[in-house]
Parts: C-alpha cells; structure tokens; sequence
C-alpha cells in the first residue's frame, strides 16, 4: 500500500471516531442519547478545552513539568542500571547474592511505591522522578546485564587475540554491547519514565499533566479529562518519534528485519 | 642451520569436563611442530579436533597434559604472537569495516588518523577498498572472511592461525581467496596454522599437510612433505602429476577416518 493512501485511511479512522462520538452524544437514537454528555462529553468541546489551554498558555507549564520529571527518571533510572548492570554481569558472585532480591523489588507493582516517595520526597517532581526511575532502572538494568553476559564469545576471543586489555574489551566490545540491547529497550523504557511521572503526578502534585487530569476529574469535567488524556497521547507519540530519530542514529550497525538477511 | 620452531605442541592432551562430570578427551598426544615461515594445513574429519588444537596455540585454551612453546618459550597466557582467523563470525558487528581492520593497530595505541589509512589500504589488499563504510552484517559471508583477514594481518603477527577461512565460501570463491592468501603470505612468510576439511586445498596451499583421526581420543596419524615449487597458483596446480599422487596418497588414509569420524558421530548421537 503507497504512503498517501495508509495515511488517508489513518486519518479515516479518526475522522469516523470522531463524527461518531459526535453524533452519538448530541443527536438521539430512538428517543435516546447514547452516550450521555455527563459520561462522555463530546468532541467539540474536548477540542475547545485543548484550544483554550495552548491559547492561554497554562498548558505549557504542565507540559514542561511532565517532561522534566520523565526525563530525570529517564537519566537517573538508566545511569543506575548501566552501572549495576555492568557491575552484576562482571561479578556473578554479586548477582547471584542480589538475586531474589532483584526478582522481588521488580515483582512489586510500582503504584504502591507512590504514596511513599510522596512521604520521602515531598509533592514536588522528585516524588515523581522516583517512582518513573524504579521503573526505568529495572528496564535498562535487565538488558544491560543481558547485552554484557551475551557477548559472542568468538568476539570476546577475537579482541582478546587482538591484543585488548580487559579496559579495552570494556571500551569496544562490552560496552557496545550492552548499549545496543539497552537501545533496543529504548521505546519501553522511555515510555515507563513517562508512566512514572505521570502516575505520581496523578496521585498528588500540583503541577502536571497528571495533575490537570486528576483536577478535572475531580470536578466530573469529562472533557477536561479527554482533553488531558489527548494532549498527553500526543506527547507520548512526539517523545517515540524523537527516540525513533535518536535510534535510527546510534543502531546503524544493526541488522534490520527489512534487509532480508539473517 | 636449523630455523626457529614458531609453533611446538608436544604430546598435547586436550579434554573437556562436560555438564554431567564425564570427561571427553577431544586430542590425545598431539605432536604438532610449525618452522618459522613454514605453511601447515591440518586435515581431519569434522569434530576430531582441529579448532582444538588452535585453540591451544592461541592460547585460549590450556592442554590437559603436555607442553605448548611458542619460538621455543613455553607459553603461558595467551599468545601474543599470533594472529587468529576464527572459524565463526568474529568481527565486530557495530565498528564497520574500517574500523573492525583498524582497531587492530589502534589497540597498540597507533593513533587513529595512522591508523586508519593503513585499515584502508589493507581492506583494498583484500579487494575491499569500496566497502570501507559497510557493518558486517551489511558484507557477505565471504567479504566478512576477508574483512577479518585484514583485521590480523594490519597487527603484523608471526604466527597465523586460521580455522577453516574459506569455510562458507563457494568453490570459485575460495580459490580467489585462496591464491590472495598465497600473495600475501609469499610477502613476509609468516608461520601459518591452516585449518580446512579440504583436502585439495591443503596440498594446494601448504608446505605440510597433516593428517588427523576421528575423535574422540584423535591423534596426528600422518605429515606428508608437500615439495610443490612455489610461487603456487592454486588453479595450475591442481593439474600436476605430482598433485595428484599425493593428494592420492592421503586420501587413502583419510577416507577411512572420515567414514569412521562419521560412524562415531553418529553412535554418540544415538546413545544420548
Ligand atoms: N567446550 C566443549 N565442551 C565439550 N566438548 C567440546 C567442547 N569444545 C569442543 N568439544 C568437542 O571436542 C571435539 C573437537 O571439537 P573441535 O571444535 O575442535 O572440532 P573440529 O575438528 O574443529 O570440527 P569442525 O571441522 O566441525 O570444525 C568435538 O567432538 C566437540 O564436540
Ligand atoms: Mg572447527
């Protein structure tokens, strides 16, 4: 199928959505409106209260707050599991004691940690990096364990018969490695850094995208919450294609299921 | 005059522990010597031994019993002197091709901007100039060989180990390859440890063609002298008399290995 054509019924599908809940919400059937206003809301009025908070501004403080704390979370969370990652893969003795441990504090649904980094952190965005690092952490962690423990061992042999020093084999064999698998995690784990920020926001904060939904739920403002929950798909889709760019660049050495080949 | 002994493998033992605690002895009492600037091609049926025994050595891998010396000092650790061609992939999938030949001289500190023209020039040695900016898994199997063939030889090493190079290749493509490897080899003469289940190859390429039984327990069990004028062209000289009586010759031993190195191979399959 040509580009324009997928595109035309992409946008075909929405449009159907759209004049569909339009319709279903302002126009009865049969005496009877399907999908009552006070439940629903209705696309016009979504898409007025998105208009209002560009026009006026106020969503952009929300927006660069979410940002900043899924970005913290994003940095923090993957500096931690790079380094224990490395660490646990060059020391079984350290992993295999760390273990059940690991096992058990990634078992654990993270919503529970929220109310206590509340506690811990206070109502301000640190509250919320937190909670997106444990999930994050754990994400990059996993696969940077992976990526150093499943280097081709004819590869470790090739550098170390090339004469590498064990910093060496760091530098140019485990460590590309280990990035290569954390970048193929890259999708996932920037998507829970904005999970955790959004969540803790929603569960307390004053500032946010999070935030705004929690307040307009609050007050049964239904369009509020639609039109929260669309500003924040489409911040999520405008981070992934930002992350596509960004691993378009650093996994060029990578085959791709579209070359064909194995 | 006697010339150095680059490689010397003395009644060499290598055995493996398995997962259950038995212990399969892969060689038993090799006894392997390679002269400076000499070219031994091993010969034997499929999971005799041959990566094993090169695997010593490199150094990778300790015998069980008997001594490895390396231009006559016992070698302890991996050696250093040695470059090794792998039997598998073994290049560096996110460096391309440049930089996979490159690292080589970059390892011992050459700086980059050297060594980068010298990784070029070596790639169009082995007829890559074009593919400098290629990842490996953007080459074909056979560019790939000659892209690590590169990497080894930009280190300059003594000793070359090469385990079944033209393994993958079609049979056209490795007489390319293997007349290239005779160019190149013709410049400096390095000692050379060449791995292949070819047994034209062997005679066709090498100065001694040694022979290997079935495993497991496999030993040396012939070393034929192979008195071909050299510089060779692997095309003509399969068509000499002298060729073909040595190529005669051993195969009358090693078709018997084969068959038996098939036999046993597939009896330990069936008593797993
Ligand atoms: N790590 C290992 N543990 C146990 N057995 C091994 C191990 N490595 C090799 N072997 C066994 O040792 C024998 C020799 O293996 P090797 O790889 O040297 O064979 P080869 O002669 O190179 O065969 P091929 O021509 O197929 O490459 C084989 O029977 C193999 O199963
Ligand atoms: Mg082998």
């Amino acid at each position: 199928m040509s580009r324009p054509t997928l595109l035309a019924l992409q946008i075909l599908v929405a449009v159907i959505c759209i004049v569909l809940w339009q319709v279903l919400s302002t126009v009865p059937v049969f005496g009877k409106i399907l999908l009552p206003p006070f439940f629903f809301s209705n696309p016009f009025d979504v898409f007025s209260q998105i208009v209002k908070w560009f026009s006026s501004g106020v969503i952009w403080k929300h927006l660069g707050i979410t940002l900043t704390e899924s970005i913290l979370a994003f940095v923090i969370g993957s500096a931690g599991g790079v380094l224990v990652g490395f660490w646990f893969a060059r020391q079984p003795l350290v992993a295999a004691v760390f273990d059940p441990y690991v096992k058990m504090v990634n078992a654990l649904p993270r919503v529970v940690l929220a109310p206590i980094f509340a506690l811990w952190l206070g109502l301000g965005i640190w509250s919320k990096v937190a909670l997106g690092v444990t999930l994050v952490f754990f994400i990059v962690f996993f696969n940077v364990y992976q990526g150093v423990k499943e280097v081709s061992r004819t590869v470790l042999d090739n550098g170390r018969m090339l004469g590498m020093s064990e910093r060496q084999l760091m530098q140019h064999v485990y460590w590309p490695s280990a990035l290569s698998w954390m970048f193929s995690s890259l999708h996932t784990s920037v998507g829970f850094a904005v999970v955790g920020a959004v969540v803790g926001e929603y569960l307390g904060s004053a500032a946010g995208l999070g935030y705004l939904i929690q307040q307009a739920e609050g007050v049964f403002d239904v369009a509020g919450v639609f039109a929260g929950m669309f500003v924040l798909s489409a911040f999520v889709i405008l981070i992934d294609y930002g992350v596509t760019l960004v691993e378009r660049r650093l996994l060029v050495w990578r085959p791709t299921a579209s070359d064909g080949r194995g | 005059m006697t010339t150095p002994t680059a490689v010397a493998l003395e009644d060499t033992k290598v055995a493996f522990r398995l997962g259950d605690g038995r212990v399969y002895t892969a060689v038993e009492k090799a006894h392997l010597a390679v002269a400076q600037g000499e070219f031994v091609a091993i010969v034997g049926p499929t999971g005799c031994g041959k990566s094993t025994l090169l695997n010593v050595a490199a150094g990778l891998l300790k015998p069980a019993a008997g001594s490895v010396g390396i231009f006559d000092q016992p070698l302890a650790g991996l050696n250093r002197d040695a470059g090794y061609l792998f039997q598998a992939d073994a290049l560096f999938p996110w460096k391309t091709a440049l930089d996979n030949v490159a690292i080589g001289l970059e390892i011992k500190g050459t700086p980059r901007a050297e060594a980068l023209p010298r990784a070029q020039q070596w790639l169009t040695s082995v007829g890559l100039g074009a593919f400098a900016g290629r990842y490996p898994h953007m080459l074909s199997g056979g560019q790939r060989k000659r892209v690590a063939l590169a990497q080894v030889l930009i280190r300059d090493p003594k000793i070359l180990l090469m385990d079944e190079p033209f393994g993958p290749l079609d049979a056209q493509t490795r007489q390319v390859m293997g007349n290239l490897l005779l160019e190149l080899w013709n410049a400096d003469r390095k000692a050379v440890l060449f791995v292949t289940h070819d047994l034209e190859e062997a005679i066709a390429l090498a100065d001694r063609v040694v022979i290997m039984s079935a495993g497991p327990s496999s030993r040396i069990i012939g070393d034929w002298r192979v008195s071909l004028p050299r510089p060779r062209d692997i095309f003509e000289v399969r068509l000499d008399k002298e060729f073909h009586a040595l190529h005669r010759e051993i195969w009358s031993v090693l078709k018997d290995e084969v068959m038996k190195g098939y036999a046993q191979s597939t009896h330990a399959a069936e008593a797993v």
